[in-house]
């Protein structure tokens, strides 16, 4: 007899409604950048969101029911990969009940599959070096030839979504693909001069940046990966950008700016906060818009700091 | 792979081979004759006409097998076939690594294949399931027994168990996870479910032994805790093994679910159907004395950094008294979460509260017993959370007995994978006895670490 009770949340729970159905490819990202990438190729024959904020740290976003609801609606799921998601993903994923964007699936698109990944670890891993990435270095898209990569990516499987958008995306990359260049170019020029200048930044999350621009990270301010800065670590890095004369410090913005403050104040050298992500600054508003802040933002600081 | 490896051998052992015919010449050329040194240059001429050869037909066979396992991926990154390709990366070129590299399952058979043949296939460690072990040691002082040697009674010291975790994708349709607790007496499948994420009209099954969906707390494992102990109503109410620290309902049984659409309100509903024994909570006499329960949770995102989120539970069994009598149980929980997102890793903040209500009937009379807690935990330093907890319960067999106490508790992270918890408790029994305690915990894991539940 009590059991009516149950039975009843049980039938509520059978009890199915069509779910609506969009025009518009509805496309999930997992991050800022490869959401504005998918705007940038897909135009209005997509709609694109992103769970994670570009000001967010994107190792650690919460796993909430809301973006489950975002994920049951989706057709494509893009995610960065390289494990960057591991501690928050697979939950949502697996809640979803959306059978299109399972890893497997065509609706699960990881990025990363055909991108130059930096810093893949060799030999024995270990969780003594920290959070380690045994994939490779999981903040890739900041160079310009990653993104152009990701775009292309994306077109293609849009086409393979939508067949009949398909020279709609090929003519929206191609165009991407041409400011991309065209800008590159223009970032690239105003880098030159400071080819080989020595920074520091707080997480390993630059590798990319400073490979296409040539910069040279000689430290960071977590002595490992993912673990907070300890005072004896920090003391081993003033030390050593005194001797280099190390004058930039770059933060991501999601990073208390206590410890590289006082880093800076010893070391002469000026802390800036490095957007690594769209939406990381409001100024990023795009995945183009972004290099230009970083590359002024650099370009400035490196000026006033005089640094070499 | 294998070219590259070839190629690698080629380019040794050519100089290897040149070199020390050179040398040879040098040194018995020294004191020989004008005839002697021509007759060594004609050796030598005709030594390297024969490597020539060699050289020649090894390129040749390279360039055949290159050409058999030209499609396979990895060696050149694939650069963008567009008008423009990206300018050249400055620095050494590195190739993009091979997508046999990636977590994808994809690329799975792709790495095995280039692998040379070993004593069990690559693939089958690749396909292992994720393992996982976390140590759980706990210490208690002061009145340890309190003034209930059946409430939760922590010893001296205590591995009080280690969870060995293994999960693992089990075909395109379902995954599985197994947590074993491994204790001082023995092994117990904690759980050890099949799920099936994406049935037809939006269901999720799982199947197997599992901690109930009955209210917040009880699907938590011990691990996972805000705390060292459960809260006294899930001893009282949720009904362990006497003097089994770990409470709650968990049983075998199948647990069926499915989103409700609710607009942008997230709302799921969940069926649960049991064997019917779980601690000292629901017994099962006979085949049908199956015990069911019942959730229906929703959530909403009060802004960014906000969110509340509520649920009602039910759930029915047969209880110790026989087969004719039953349990039931009703559960209202509320959970209130903030975490600003710029400084997700810094400061959060989770308060809950739990009411738990037992109808319990035996031959001759019935009990109804009530239940809470309430807590309270705020994250002020990357590494440093502390909170609060407040308990009230009334017992099951016996509603006129309530205990009721407080815990303080501050947890310290060394990292994600390990974590120093201190508590103090300080509970008023039924009987009128009064126990303060200092608890101690420490947290360790080591292999695969999943995703934290939400």
């Amino acid at each position: 007899m009590r059991n009516k009770g149950t039975l009843a949340l049980l039938v509520i729970a059978l009890v199915g409604t069509a779910r609506g159905t969009a025009t518009a490819l509805n496309v999930m990202t997992t991050t800022e950048d490869l959401a504005s990438l998918a705007r940038a190729v897909g135009g209005d024959r997509v709609s694109v969101e992103s769970i994670a904020r570009g000001y967010q740290d994107p190792h650690f976003v919460e796993a909430k029911p809301s973006f489950i609801l975002k994920l049951h609606r989706a057709d494509l799921l893009i995610v960065v990969g390289r494990e960057l998601e591991r501690g928050w993903l697979p939950p949502l994923i697996q809640q979803s009940r959306n059978a299109k964007i399972q890893p497997g699936a065509d609706g699960y698109l990881d990025a990363s599959l055909n991108v130059r990944i930096l810093e893949i670890p060799t030999g024995q891993i270990t969780r003594a070096m920290g959070d380690v990435h045994p994939l490779g270095n999981p903040h890739y898209w900041l160079d310009p030839g990653n993104g152009r990569r990701i775009a292309q990516t994306l077109q293609q499987r849009f086409a393979r979504f939508s067949p009949g958008d398909a020279s709609y995306f090929a003519q929206r990359y191609a165009e991407f693909d041409r400011q991309l260049t065209e800008t590159a170019t223009r970032w690239d020029a105003m880098m030159k001069p400071y080819r080989g200048l020595k920074v520091v930044t707080y997480h390993r999350s630059f590798p990319n940046l400073a490979d296409r621009f040539g910069l040279d990270v000689v430290g960071y301010v977590e002595p490992r990966p993912g673990i907070p800065p300890s005072p004896s670590h920090t003391l081993d890095l003033i030390q050593e950008m005194k001797r280099q004369q190390i004058k930039i410090i770059l933060v991501e913005p999601y990073f208390d700016l206590k410890t590289p403050n006082a880093i800076g104040r010893e070391t002469g050298a000026k802390v800036l906060v490095l957007p690594p992500s769209v939406g990381g600054v409001k100024e990023a508003t795009e995945y183009v818009k972004l290099f230009d802040y970083i590359v002024n933002l650099l370009a400035t600081a490196i000026k006033e700091t005089g640094a070499r | 792979m294998q070219i590259s490896c070839f190629r690698f051998v080629l380019l040794c052992v050519v100089p290897i081979l040149l070199a020390p015919s050179g040398a040879r010449a040098e040194i018995q050329a020294a004191p020989a004759s004008a005839d002697d040194v021509a007759e060594l240059r004609k050796e030598i001429v005709a030594l390297r006409e024969e490597y020539n050869e060699r050289l020649t037909a090894l390129e040749a066979r390279l360039a055949a097998v290159e050409e058999k396992t030209g499609e396979q991926p990895g060696v050149a990154p694939p650069e963008s076939a567009a008008a423009a390709p990206p300018p050249a990366p400055p620095g050494p070129a590195m190739p993009a690594v091979p997508a046999a590299l990636s977590a994808a399952p994809s690329g799975g058979d792709q790495a095995a294949a280039a692998q040379l043949p070993v004593y069990g296939t690559p693939t089958s460690k690749i396909l292992n399931p994720d393992i996982g072990l976390i140590g759980n040691l706990i210490g208690a002082s002061g009145e340890s027994r309190g003034g209930s040697e059946s409430v939760a009674p922590f010893p001296f010291m205590t591995l009080q168990e280690s969870e060995a975790s293994f999960q693992a994708i089990v075909d395109p349709y379902a995954r599985a996870d197994f947590f074993l607790a491994i204790g001082q007496e023995g092994i117990e499948v904690e759980e050890g479910f099949v799920t099936f994420p994406v049935l037809p009209g939006g269901l999720m099954v799982k199947a197997g032994r599992m901690r109930a969906n009955f209210g917040r707390l009880n699907a938590f494992h011990n691990h996972t805790l805000p705390w060292i102990d459960r809260p006294l109503v899930m001893f009282n109410l949720l009904g362990g093994a006497t003097g089994d620290p770990d409470t709650g309902l968990k049983d075998a049984g199948v647990s069926v679910s499915r989103l409700i659409p609710a607009g942008n309100l997230f709302l799921e509903a969940t069926g649960e159907l049991y064997q019917g024994d779980s601690g000292t909570l629901f017994q099962s006499h006979q085949r049908r004395d199956f015990a069911v329960v019942g959730r229906l949770r929703t959530y909403a995102d009060i802004t960014d950094q906000t969110n509340f989120e509520t649920g009602v539970s039910y759930a029915r069994g047969h209880n110790d008294a026989g087969s004719a009598f039953t349990t039931e149980l009703y559960g209202v929980d509320a959970t209130l979460r903030w975490k600003p997102l710029r400084r997700a890793i810094y400061r959060s903040f989770v308060a809950r509260s739990e009411l738990f209500w037992s109808r319990r009937e035996e031959p001759d009379l019935r009990h109804d017993a009530f239940g809470l807690f309430a807590s309270a935990d705020y994250q002020f330093q990357r590494r440093w959370f502390a909170g609060g907890r407040y308990d009230w319960a009334e017992r099951a067999r016996d509603a006129s007995v309530r205990d009721h106490g407080f815990s303080a508790v501050l947890t310290y992270w060394p990292s994600e994978f390990s974590q120093v918890r201190g508590q103090y408790r300080r509970t008023r029994y039924g009987d009128g006895r009064t126990a303060n305690e200092l608890l101690f915990q420490v947290l360790f894991t080591i292999g695969a670490h999943g995703a934290h539940a939400f």
